[in-house]
């Protein structure tokens, strides 16, 4: 029995470049020999700058990004989706157990839909639905498990805060009943009062609907919070993997550790200086040799400077992953 | 320490559509010369009309009540009128850095052109002392090559270094006081790293006076010296910021504090305020905070208690109607 809902093995995504249309057609890789292994009913934290590639992930796993090579396995009840390889018609059964929520709820919620049509639009466009009476059974079920009334789904959008909105657009991605859930900063636009409630919604959620989720944010501090299990990010590759706890207890990556430390104190009086990182992420264009972080590592080794180590993770505790770079120069 | 800025009585209302609406009621805040004020409250409650009814850049439909003064070095700017005086206060005394900084860049000149520019209509110097100054700024938040980086567009600068150029920008005519409204939200949390020891740093070195405004009150707890909590266009608590934040006494302040993730403690569950901000123009009578106050009283509940501060201890106010409930 495997208790994993998706492999992600040595995948890596390019995208082309052409600076214009006379010169030479490169290739960026934005995602770099990553492998992820994502349990059945956990919410696994993608964390890491922008440009670091989580995005790009995220969309890899939900078949909308192509995967230039490597492999990523989606594992349901009796079938197994294989994305590298994934025929039209498959897609579309497995965009009924893959679904995405997004970062705005404000631009992801068409103005001129009622919050029901809004809703019900997945189930007509995937054609889960026979008949109308089903369609609002389902909508009507999916709005009350996102503790939004009956009276809302006849208004428009406009007529909602942030925080509601982001309920409709979580409705929305729930209503064909998936398993996997990606949801890409969908607390990153909201106030921390509102952002608190989505987040125990989603908690609450998984709950009720067994769901898997690929929680890919920025904030730590909200990632330390919700997420069971931590990967994160730079430039293309996982630089450290482990149990929440275990993360952010005891990084063992000089990036994680200078994440970490960056993350405002609510205590004036904790004046612990930010282990400040020289500089910003490098260009993916240009990625530096050997281990990437080495051009902003604060104590890289020699070996890891010179650029000859080659990138890769290594078990360090059980189930705590870091690059073999990272642990010696950390 | 000096009085920089001191607000007195403002009330802001916007005339729209569907009647007057209230933004801001009647709230007073002053800044000292080289101390940072944060201002923190959710979206709508009034913190960025505040910042900008110093430079009266607020849109045409604003209006401001008769008795209110903003008084900066001595003047009040709500006064002014004449071309003159109010560029003496936008860009001049005055700057302000936004949250979105390749909105505040024009996207087809470039940066140093920009920068130049500003310099020109608020400085009698020349061009090229201009570049010269503009190229120093550049170099000072910590922008490397900055005489190339004079010459490119804000497209070609990423997310932090834009942020960064759009600092120096509104440093570089030197104000006493600086509006940072939102100024790393959009930010990575290494690159927020910087942007606030920078921020520090100048204050420091130019004895400036600043005016935070933030949703996140961790920020605040690493930049501010005092901090004013508003909700639906008023002050409900305001004082030093270690008071506040170990010692909060009106339950919105708790309610944020509450609902704010801590790193440092990952077993406290998260708690959000319950309801939402109510719509300005459902302006609850009475304490504004009473359609979401956890323990509200008797008398807070049916509306009829003023809002108005009250000294809890040195320095530290409340509205005195929460100062019972919660």
């Amino acid at each position: 029995m495997n208790d994993n809902l998706v492999n992600v093995k040595n995948v890596s995504v390019e995208f082309d470049y052409q600076e214009n249309f006379l010169s030479k057609k490169q290739k960026i890789q934005a995602v770099k020999n990553v492998s992820l292994n994502i349990k059945k009913k956990s919410f696994l934290g993608l964390v890491g700058e922008s440009g670091s590639g989580k995005t790009t992930l995220g969309k890899a796993i939900l078949g909308a990004n192509k995967i230039s090579a490597g492999q990523v396995i989606f594992h349901d009840d009796d079938i197994d989706y294989d994305l590298a390889n994934i025929s039209k018609k498959e897609l579309r059964e497995y965009r009924k157990k893959a679904q995405l929520i997004f970062q705005d709820p404000y631009a992801a919620l068409s103005p001129r839909m009622t919050v029901r049509d809004i809703i019900a639009e997945p189930l007509e466009v995937m054609k889960i639905t026979k008949s109308r009476e089903e369609t609002d059974e389902r909508v009507r079920d999916i709005a009350s498990k996102c503790r939004l009334n009956l009276e809302h789904l006849r208004r428009y959008p406009h007529a909602f805060s942030g925080g509601q909105r982001q309920r409709i657009s979580i409705a929305r991605s729930l209503v064909s009943y998936p398993k996997f859930i990606v949801a890409d900063e969908s607390v990153a636009a909201l106030d921390v009062s509102i952002q608190a409630d989505i987040l125990n919604l989603l908690k609450s959620l998984q709950q009720d609907l067994d769901l898997t989720y690929l929680f890919i944010s920025h904030d730590l501090s909200v990632v330390a919070h919700t997420c069971d299990e931590v990967a994160v990010m730079y430039l293309g590759h996982i630089v450290e993997q482990a149990p929440s706890r275990e993360l952010f207890t005891n990084p063992r990556h000089p990036y994680t550790k200078a994440l970490l430390s960056s993350i405002p104190s609510i205590d004036p009086d904790d004046q612990k200086k930010a282990i400040e990182l020289k500089g910003e992420i490098p260009s993916a264009m240009n990625p530096p040799s050997g281990c990437v972080f080495r051009t902003r590592c604060p104590h890289a080794s020699q070996d890891g400077k010179e650029g000859s180590i080659e990138m890769g993770l290594v078990e360090v505790a059980p189930g705590h992953w870091v690059d073999r770079c990272g642990v010696n120069c950390g | 320490m000096s009085t920089l800025l001191e607000i007195k009585n403002l009330n802001v209302q916007f005339d729209t559509d569907e009647g007057r609406i209230v933004a801001v009621e009647n709230i007073s805040l002053s800044v000292n010369a080289g101390e940072v004020l944060g201002v923190v409250g959710e979206s709508g409650s009034g913190k960025s009309v505040t910042a900008k009814s110093i430079m009266q850049l607020n849109p045409g439909n604003t209006h401001y009540n008769e008795n209110a003064e903003i008084i900066m070095d001595g003047e009040n700017t709500l006064k002014f009128t004449s071309k003159e005086d109010l560029k003496k206060i936008r860009g001049g005394k005055v700057s302000m850095i936004f949250q979105e900084p390749m909105a505040s860049f024009a996207p087809a000149i470039k940066i140093g052109a920009q920068m130049v520019e500003q310099l020109l209509l608020h400085k009698p110097i020349k061009k090229k002392e201009a570049k010269s100054i503009s190229v120093d700024m550049l170099k000072r938040v910590g922008i490397s090559d900055a005489e190339n980086r004079f010459n490119q567009y804000a497209f070609e600068l990423s997310g932090g270094m834009r942020q960064r150029a759009m600092i120096a920008m509104a440093l570089s005519t030197m104000p006493k006081l600086l509006l940072a409204d939102e100024p790393t939200t959009a930010l990575d949390v290494t690159i927020q790293a910087q942007v606030i020891n920078l921020i520090k740093d100048i204050i420091k070195e130019y004895k400036m006076g600043v005016m935070f405004i933030t949703h996140d009150l961790g920020v605040i707890a690493q930049t501010a010296d005092t901090v004013a909590v508003m909700y639906l266009g008023a002050i409900v608590e305001k004082g030093p910021v270690r008071e506040i934040i170990k010692n909060p006494k009106h339950p919105y302040t708790r309610g944020l504090l509450k609902a704010l993730p801590d790193v440092n403690n990952l077993d406290a569950p998260l708690q959000p305020i319950p309801g939402s901000i109510p719509s300005p123009l459902e302006r609850p009578s009475g304490c504004v905070f009473r359609t979401r106050c956890p323990d509200p009283t008797h008398e807070c509940k049916e509306g009829h208690i003023k809002m108005g501060l009250i000294e809890v201890s040195p320095g530290h106010w409340v509205d005195q109607c929460c100062v019972n409930c919660g």
